[in-house]
């Protein structure tokens, strides 16, 4: 279990991470999601202790990390792909990480075989894919067989096949019991991947929720209508249900009722209508809108 | 132990060691084989001159070891690994500074011998202390060295910045501060590796000679001067371990 408590990192006047709290358990995969710079990266690194929190704690079942025995048993973790020597060979990678944590020299070809490496174990890391450098940072992520797993944005940069193993592959670690926590700034990615959601924006604390929960609040049904007689049916709708404009056609946005009883009423009232289409809500809208207020930097 | 294994395994898994031993020695040994050819008389101290030549590489070297894991990020992957900073990096430090020694004493005895066979006439017996500590003490001097190098590579994190600095500081900036009137020469009996080359003077001219001459006047003993560049680089070092603690990886 992971667990912050006011969480904070200022660098300067810039509040990276501001006052985050949220927990992390065993079991299930979560994710941690939020806009590009919303200090995602920044929280993993605290709580690895790389950095060193402006205020607060992280904690992982209850201990900081810089009190770990051995780490690597306890935690793996794959923030960077590219933290790899690269004139260093993936296995003298890999066994120097075991030495260090006197894990046994055999495992580095069993975590290799695991990703699938086996074969350019002896190659420079240097001219690995990036693909081949997930799975070689994934193998160290796992070389001390940890309770606790955390991956920064693991599938950025990687083929469909790739996102696919790494999907199955987290899902997997946490049926075995495992805490897994993984970033990503794709709501829809998170959406197949993770359980549980805790979602940031410009290092605060946004929602801390199960994925099915997140995507249910967050995208609303609603129904498209379109009439020659718009004015009338407005009048009538608003008693029921909330009822916009779309602002490019002019087309009524109806909320909160099914679209069968909009054609109902539109019927009892003798109301042509020219459309009537529910509409579902994009998660990557709901996403947006959801994190609109805290995204770093927008796009004119 | 088991932090050293680490080191070790990274250090030899790259190849920046390997060209850097093997340049620092051809550069020794092929300066020792070209004066050996044309001085007029060998003696002991001449076969070592090359070996400041070589340190460079050496300090070189010692920051590698230390950059290559910042500008990789291996550095973070050290301190997942090992969260103790200090114990990491001292283990570190260790064995650069014991390949560093190993260089150096192939260094000396390499020049040495190169010198024995292109001049078998002149007369290289090393029989006193002061010709012993000329040639053997290189490897201590290398080792003390690569301890700075990795000191100065920890607080500067870039390869450029701390190669440059140590390529200044230990080629030029030690033997210009004697150019300033008066106080230089003072000045430079207190530089670190002023006193490395004091240490490994076979002859030092005695402090009345030094004086007369405007030379500089060491105040320490030769093993003195040797204490003084090695307490520089210890607490340089420290000053680094406690920089790299604080600092975020």
């Amino acid at each position: 279990m992971i667990q912050a408590v006011r969480l904070r990192k200022h660098y300067g006047q810039t509040k990276a991470v501001d006052d985050l709290s949220f927990v992390v358990r065993p079991g299930r995969v979560t994710g941690f999601l939020g806009p590009n710079g919303a200090g995602k990266s920044t929280t993993m690194r605290m709580i690895l202790g790389l950095d060193t929190p402006t205020g607060g704690d992280v904690t992982i079942d209850g201990k900081y990390y810089s009190e770990l025995k051995q780490p690597l048993r306890k935690v793996g973790a794959l923030l960077d792909a590219k933290w790899v020597h690269p004139n260093r060979s993936a296995r003298a990678h890999l066994k120097w990480m075991a030495v260090s944590n006197k894990i046994p020299v055999s495992r580095v070809n069993e975590v290799l075989e695991i990703v699938g490496l086996t074969e350019v174990a002896h190659k420079k890391a240097g001219g690995f894919s990036l693909g081949m450098s997930q799975r070689l940072g994934i193998a160290g992520a796992l070389l001390g067989d940890p309770e606790v797993l955390l991956f920064d944005e693991p599938v950025n940069g990687l083929d469909p096949e790739g996102i696919l193993w790494i999907r199955q592959f987290m899902h997997r670690l946490a049926d075995e019991g495992r805490t897994v926590f993984v970033s990503s700034h794709l709501l829809s990615e998170m959406a197949q991947t993770a359980q549980d959601l805790i979602v940031i924006g410009k290092g605060k604390l946004i929602s801390q929720t199960t994925t099915e929960q997140f995507i249910a609040d967050a995208t609303q049904d609603h129904v498209r209508v379109r009439s020659p007689h718009a004015l009338k049916l407005r009048e009538i709708l608003v008693a029921h249900a909330t009822v916009t404009e779309d602002a490019v056609d002019g087309a009524l946005v109806v909320h909160g009722i099914p679209a069968q009883q909009i054609g109902e009423i539109a019927a009892e009232n003798q109301i042509v209508l020219h459309e009537l289409s529910p509409q579902r809500g994009s998660l990557e809208e709901a996403f947006m809108q959801l994190t609109k207020e805290s995204v770093e930097y927008h796009a004119h | 132990m088991t932090l050293l294994a680490v080191e070790r395994i990274k250090l030899f898994s790259t190849r920046s060691p390997y060209w850097c031993a093997a340049l620092a020695i051809a550069m020794a040994v092929g300066f020792s084989a070209l004066l050996a050819a044309n001085a007029e008389t060998v003696s002991v101290d001449l076969t070592q001159a090359g070996s400041r030549l070589a340190l460079v590489v050496v300090l070189v070297l010692g920051a590698l070891a230390v950059t290559t894991e910042y500008r990789f990020g291996t550095i973070r992957a050290t301190f997942l690994a090992v969260p103790n900073r200090t114990s990491a990096l001292v283990a570190k430090t260790a064995v650069v500074a014991v390949v560093a020694g190993v260089i150096g004493e192939v260094v000396a005895f390499g020049s040495w011998a190169m010198a024995k066979v292109i001049k078998p006439s002149a007369d290289l017996a090393i029989n006193s202390g002061a010709e012993w500590r000329n040639v053997a003490g290189v490897g201590l001097m290398f080792a003390i060295g690569a301890v700075l190098a990795v000191a100065v590579g920890i607080l500067v994190r870039q390869t450029a910045g701390a190669v440059a600095i140590l390529l200044v500081w230990s080629m030029l900036l030690e033997n210009l501060v004697g150019i300033i009137p008066k106080v230089g020469v003072k000045i430079q009996a207190w530089l670190p590796f002023m006193n490395a080359d004091h240490f490994l003077a076979v002859n030092p001219p005695s402090q009345a000679e030094s004086e007369a001459a405007g030379a500089v006047v060491y105040k320490l003993s030769q093993w003195g001067s040797l204490g003084y560049y090695a307490g520089i680089a210890i607490a340089l070092l420290v000053v680094a371990l406690v920089v790299a603690k604080r600092r975020d990886a």
